[in-house]
């Protein structure tokens, strides 16, 4: 009887195991912050050739001649659901435009604030602080900041380059919905780019301690014939010593803006 | 006719509520309690976070109209609670003069009207004659000579650089959105952007400084500063909790942004003590002794602030020095050509 009762007990502790190790897979519960949600303070990054081209592209040469193999493009397949962004005729157009004349109009160039989505999978890594009423997602380009406000939803007070962003939990997904944005910033160095009506819904979702699902909703009617999704993991940060530097680009980028407005040397 | 508000929000709605302004705020000075009221001084003890830190937390303002340095004809440490309220109204008026409409500051900025000038931000009250409380005479110690060497070598490089609209690289860091005196470290209020947010994480502080969307992340874990030969506009910054009171330490500086002439080995130590609900003492030391013959403090009062904070797209929207720039050249090339016709008259 006893043995009887130890072997089922056994049996069934196994069993609970198994479909506890089957859930793991599915949905991996994230360590919780005090406050009991999913815990994503921490330095993450992209890697990703994205911050090229979100679409797939093969390597290709710099666009600058001096620069070589070292600023080359690595080639990389889609992020983008499907593959394609579903432009508008006349949008990809402009695209097009964009792309041929990118060394001139990419915002990254001038160390402008660069956008949602595209913060996210530049080949630099950002750091999450997490409070109950406010998520911090600091980014080392341009030093760029986002405040996801969690209990205090209100629309955009005004236009911006990051935009203002409402976020709440689903669950193990943080939702941050984000609109109010200027019409000055891409998703990529490949010229794919939007209007004032960007509107971007983000998922993120631990899928182990070490690595998020980030997933964004791209929705722009002015642009696009519909909305779209991308999707990239972002890994954390493991050295012990990782932070972010100081990038403030600003400085680095004075001389190709208003190099051309120096004094000339007098006759 | 736009509607002046003369005195600071916070500090009419203090004088309103009957506050005290001749109590200095609890443990604001060890030294200041004693010498300017005989209450005594009750014990702030902050909320805790839930590891169990000093919360910190929310939005911040460091406006304030004091003098980092003593005016010359001032010889006490503290006003009366009278002269503080007639300085403050004094200074707001003054600024909210600045700009009246059709002056050439109103083409810049109207301060008033964009929310821009002090009488319309968070403030707390200091009783303070200056915001530097040591030396004692609330005024920055003599240069030492390395300090005065190197001023006299900054003043020649600047001189041999040419006008200070010959290139962008010649115009202030403030002018370039490179970095400003909000930002520091250490953070000193100016006119407008005077809002902080401070965010406690395990294992970190963030703050956020208004000015230029600037997030100082500081790690608590005791881990070493920088390499050294690693410089940063703003250095590397380590904290630690001292009881009631975060100290954030800061080597690793540049030359480039030298603090009221400091050098890139200025050793930087910040406390932040909360010290009312709605009171943050900012306190900072400054030892550096290839400028200043002596390290030295200053000691600013944050007052909470509603908040939120907007984006401050400086960089992106500096269209002002884009036109100082080609204004200049606009107006040489008209000199040039005004020389011309004098030389050479029809």
């Amino acid at each position: 009887m006893r043995n009887w009762l130890r072997s089922a007990l056994t049996v069934s502790l196994a069993l609970t195991l198994v479909i506890a190790a089957g859930a793991q897979t599915r949905m991996f519960r994230a360590p919780r912050t005090a406050d009991g949600k999913p815990n994503f303070n921490g330095i993450w990054q992209a890697l990703t050739e994205a911050y090229w081209d979100v679409e797939a592209h093969a390597a290709a040469p710099s666009p600058v001649i001096e620069l070589g193999a070292a600023h080359a493009v690595a080639g990389g397949l889609s992020i983008v659901d499907g593959g394609a962004i579903p432009y508008k005729p006349e949008a990809l157009a402009k695209k097009q435009q964009n792309y041929a004349n990118r060394l001139k109009l990419d915002p990254e160039i001038k160390c402008y604030l660069p956008g949602v989505p595209r913060a996210n999978y530049m080949p630099y890594p950002f750091q999450i602080i997490q409070g109950p009423k406010h998520i911090m997602m600091l980014y080392t380009f341009a030093g760029a900041v986002r405040t996801i406000y969690m209990d205090d939803h209100k629309e955009a007070p005004a236009d911006s380059w990051m935009g203002w962003s409402n976020g709440h939990w689903e669950g193990e997904t943080l939702v941050v919905d984000t609109a109010g944005f200027n019409d000055q910033t891409w998703f990529d160095r490949a010229g794919n780019f939007h209007s004032e009506a960007l509107h971007v819904v983000e998922r993120f979702t631990a899928a182990s301690s070490d690595h998020l699902i980030y997933e964004a909703t791209i929705e722009d009617p002015n642009v696009f014939t519909r909305p779209w999704k991308i999707s990239v993991p972002l890994y954390r940060r493991l050295e012990k010593n990782a932070q972010i530097m100081e990038f403030r680009c600003v400085e680095f980028v004075e001389e190709l803006i208003y190099g051309h407005l120096r004094k000339k040397p007098s006759q | 006719m736009k509607q002046r508000f003369l005195v600071p929000a916070s500090i009419a709605v203090a004088l309103a509520a009957g506050w005290s302004w001749g109590t200095p705020v609890a443990g604001q000075s060890r030294s200041a309690g004693a010498k300017t009221t005989g209450a005594p001084a009750k014990v702030y003890t902050a909320p805790r976070t839930p590891d169990g830190q000093p919360d910190l937390q929310g939005f911040w303002s460091n406006s304030t109209f004091t003098p980092l340095e003593r005016p010359k004809d001032v010889t006490k440490e503290f006003y009366t609670r009278e002269e503080a309220l007639e300085l403050v109204k004094r200074a707001s008026a003054q600024e909210a003069e600045q700009t009246e409409p059709g002056t050439v500051p109103d083409v810049h900025y109207d301060f008033t009207q964009f929310g821009l000038d002090r009488s319309q931000s968070a403030m707390a009250l200091s009783l303070r004659t200056s915001l530097i409380v040591d030396p004692p005479d609330g005024r920055l110690p003599p240069l030492s000579s390395e300090g005065q060497r190197r001023a006299a070598e900054r003043a020649a490089a600047r001189k041999s650089r040419g006008g200070p609209h010959d290139a962008v690289q010649n115009e202030p860091l403030g002018a370039r959105c490179v970095l400003m005196d909000r930002n520091g470290p250490p953070m000193l209020g100016g006119a407008y952007n005077n809002t902080y947010q401070i965010m406690q994480a395990p294992g970190y502080v963030m703050i956020l400084v208004e000015m230029l969307h600037d997030a100082r992340i500081i790690p608590l874990d005791g881990r070493p500063q920088l390499p050294a030969n690693v410089r940063q506009w703003t250095g590397s910054s380590r904290g630690r909790w001292d009881g009631q009171t975060l100290v954030i330490e800061t080597t690793n500086l540049t030359d480039k942004f030298a603090f009221l002439g400091s050098s890139e080995n200025m050793h930087l130590t910040e406390r932040f003590t909360r010290v009312a609900e709605d009171t943050l003492r900012y306190r900072f030391t400054v030892d550096d002794p290839a400028t200043w013959t002596r390290p030295w403090s200053a000691e600013v009062l944050w007052k909470t602030d509603p908040g939120p904070i907007f984006e401050h797209a400086c960089h992106e929207g500096n269209y002002g020095l884009y036109n100082t720039l080609a204004g200049a050249r606009a107006e040489e090339k008209r000199a040039a050509e005004e020389a011309a016709k004098k030389k050479s008259p029809k």
